[in-house]
């Protein structure tokens, strides 16, 4: 029999930022124990092709129903829908109004992404509808972009190599480009994903400033009020916050024009949390320093102005897009579904 | 003391342009590269010029300094120092001054870089974009780089900031020295080759010497294997670039990412068409604001030496 101190000990443990992935773990090992067989009546819609290791095993423990498997989306929902317990979704295409009210059975929406833009969260409310996403195993991937999409801009990485590779350096010598290390940083928005990108961007002897929806008392940063004053105060000004109906534009002409030619623009958030026209013109037009971008407006459309320029980077929404995260966040997922099915606590829910 | 006097020969063209004009207005420059027959330069010059300005490409050799019977000073603009005959600087009591400090940041830095945008294709997803290949579908899956054991070939200044770096990445650090550091944390190993099999990405960040010649060879790639990734930011001639380019080809190496290649500047053209490598023309220290401190470094020793001040930066 175990002593209450002995549990003490244990919960202290696993309430750090490690010990809560070490928690995660744990309750992964102890539910892939659990059968297949147990669930696979359950009837589960996956919104998009998201994951093909995901899919697989989505396939092996439920009855996996693919939305995009059917041209008419609205018939095969309608003949279908009583089937359907649970919705996977993800940052593309997630669990809108109008699909929840098709699926009158709908249990859980479990989100293979953090952000949960694309999620109906009053109406799941409203319904008693749980949701999980998957923070945390991604908080490092994107932070590291971040920093890569950083410092690929200012010292002209891709540029470099294509010179390279294209026999230019039998000519000359590639150009100057600008130092990373000591440049200040803002970031807007300081929850896991940008308190990770400042501990990386402080071993450069960056200086870091942060505007979020309130100051953070454990934070030793400087806290900047507006977005603007934190644009004209910082050289790299990271977007790292969620996206709502606040923070939509929160990157406007005026935080561009106070970030000004020498700034750089780093957007790991979502498309929308920049007015993508001011950007594209305030960059050919040589009003802003440059950028590194991993998401649009209109993902997978491009403002193909941007093509030409030198001083971006332009990556595809790869934020989290490794082997190992991909796996985690989809081994998240899974875990959440089957907590659910088996009436055990979630291990990630949001609602 | 009139310096316009004195001659200064710089040995090839520098960027920024902020040094050449520097030296131009301080003393008498001579520009070594305008003259095609060389020895037409030094002839009548050999006796005016009392120092020369080289750098990482063309130092100050035994040949030019045998030309020089005046030159008492050869201010490098560069940390390294493989390009001037310090032996014979010596022998003739040529004072000689480098640029130290002043790149750890930007090399760590491009480290750094390097390490990313190998793990996470950055150069691959950008031109993925630029030629409209989204819409057809996702880019690949990468390699997540927070958390991997990071192996550092010396420990010097560059080395260490590296691994401070890395160390923000929660990555293990260790490395090989030609003598284990008592001021440090970071796990020693005694041979490259162990440091090698127990890491996943290796990085050389050490000076070449005759003893660093091809330091990375055969079984020190084979032991960073398949999933390993090989970072160079030193010299070229630290790796032994055939071996270095075959492993990659038959995909016994996991990626590499370069700065410096053997014989600059050609690059292997066999490694063009991979998209697990990262090919820099040698931009190690190539920011505006670290050449402009390097020239005026180079300025200051110059100035400190014909005033019989102490130098700046002497090579001890």
């Amino acid at each position: 029999m175990r002593s209450s101190s002995f549990f003490h000990r244990r919960r202290r443990k696993f309430s750090s930022p490690q010990g809560r992935n070490q928690n995660l773990h744990r309750a992964l090992r102890i539910l892939s124990v659990v059968s297949p067989k147990l669930m696979e009546n359950k009837g589960v819609l996956m919104t998009c092709p998201m994951s093909s290791y995901l899919e697989e095993q989505l396939q092996k423990r439920f009855r996996l129903l693919k939305l995009w498997d059917s041209q008419m989306k609205a018939d095969f929902l309608k003949q279908n829908s009583q089937l359907i317990s649970a919705v996977v979704g993800n940052t593309v295409l997630g669990a809108d109004s109008e699909l929840i009210d098709s699926l009158p059975n709908l249990e859980i929406v479990s989100s293979y992404s953090v952000g949960l833009d694309k999620i109906d969260l009053v109406k799941c409310k409203e319904r008693g509808i749980r949701v999980t996403n998957t923070p945390d195993v991604l908080t490092d991937d994107v932070a590291d972009l971040a920093i890569g999409l950083a410092l690929a801009t200012l010292r002209k990485i891709s540029v470099a190599d294509g010179f390279l590779r294209n026999g230019l350096w039998k000519n000359s010598d590639f150009g100057l480009t600008t130092k990373f290390s000591g440049k200040s940083v803002g970031i807007i928005g300081l929850g896991r994903i940008g308190s990770a990108i400042a501990k990386r961007a402080k071993a450069f002897g960056c200086p870091i400033g942060y505007h979020s929806r309130s100051r953070k008392p454990n934070a030793n940063y400087k806290y900047y009020s507006s977005v603007i004053d934190l644009a004209a105060n910082c050289q790299i000004l990271v977007v790292a916050c969620a996206l709502t109906d606040e923070t939509r534009h929160i990157v406007n002409r005026e935080v561009i024009d106070a970030l000004g030619p020498k700034g750089i623009l780093i957007n790991i958030g979502r498309g929308p949390h920049v007015d993508e026209p001011e950007l594209v013109s305030a960059l050919v037009e040589g009003r802003l320093g440059g950028a590194g971008l991993d998401v649009y407006e209109n993902e997978p459309e491009i403002p193909e102005k941007l093509f030409q320029l030198q001083n971006v980077v332009l990556l595809s929404h790869v934020g989290s897009d490794t082997v190992e995260t991909c796996k985690a966040m989809a081994d998240l997922v899974l875990a959440n579904l089957e907590a659910h099915f088996l009436g055990k606590p979630l291990l990630t829910p949001v609602v | 003391m009139d310096s316009n006097s004195i001659g200064v020969l710089m040995t090839c063209p520098m960027s920024p342009p902020y040094l050449e004009q520097e030296l131009d207005r301080r003393y008498r420059l001579l520009r070594f590269w305008k003259f095609p027959q060389k020895s037409e330069l030094l002839k009548p010059h050999s006796q005016e010029i009392r120092a020369v300005v080289g750098n990482a490409t063309i130092g100050a050799n035994a040949e030019l300094i045998d030309a020089l019977p005046k030159l008492e000073i050869v201010s490098s603009y560069s940390v390294g120092l493989d390009k001037i005959d310090l032996a014979k600087c010596k022998e003739r009591g040529i004072k000689v001054t480098y640029t130290p400090d002043l790149i750890t940041d930007d090399a760590a830095d491009l480290g750094i870089a390097l390490i990313l945008a190998v793990l996470r294709k950055i150069c691959g997803c950008d031109l993925f974009v630029r030629r409209g290949l989204w819409k057809n579908g996702d880019f690949q899956l990468t390699s997540k780089f927070t958390g991997k054991s990071v192996g550092i070939i010396g420990l010097g200044r560059i080395g260490t900031a590296i691994a401070k770096r890395a160390e923000a990445f929660d990555c293990p650090i260790s490395y090989y020295s030609r003598s284990e550091k008592a001021d440090t944390n970071y796990k020693y190993y005694p041979s490259v080759i162990d440091l090698a099999s127990n890491c996943q990405i290796l990085v050389v960040a050490c000076s070449l010497t005759p003893e660093t010649r091809h330091i990375i060879n055969r079984e020190v790639i084979d032991a960073l294997g398949p999933k390993g990734v090989l970072i160079n930011i030193g010299r070229g001639p630290h790796v032994d670039e055939a071996e270095l380019v075959s492993a990659l080809v038959e995909g016994r190496l996991g990626g590499a990412g370069l700065d410096v290649f053997e014989n600059e500047p050609e690059a292997p053209e066999e490694l063009f068409g991979l998209d697990n490598v990262v090919l820099l023309p040698h931009v190690g220290s190539g920011t505006i604001e670290t050449r402009t401190a390097m020239a005026d470094l180079v300025l200051g020793n110059l100035e400190a030496h014909f005033l019989n001040k102490p130098l700046l930066t002497p090579v001890v």
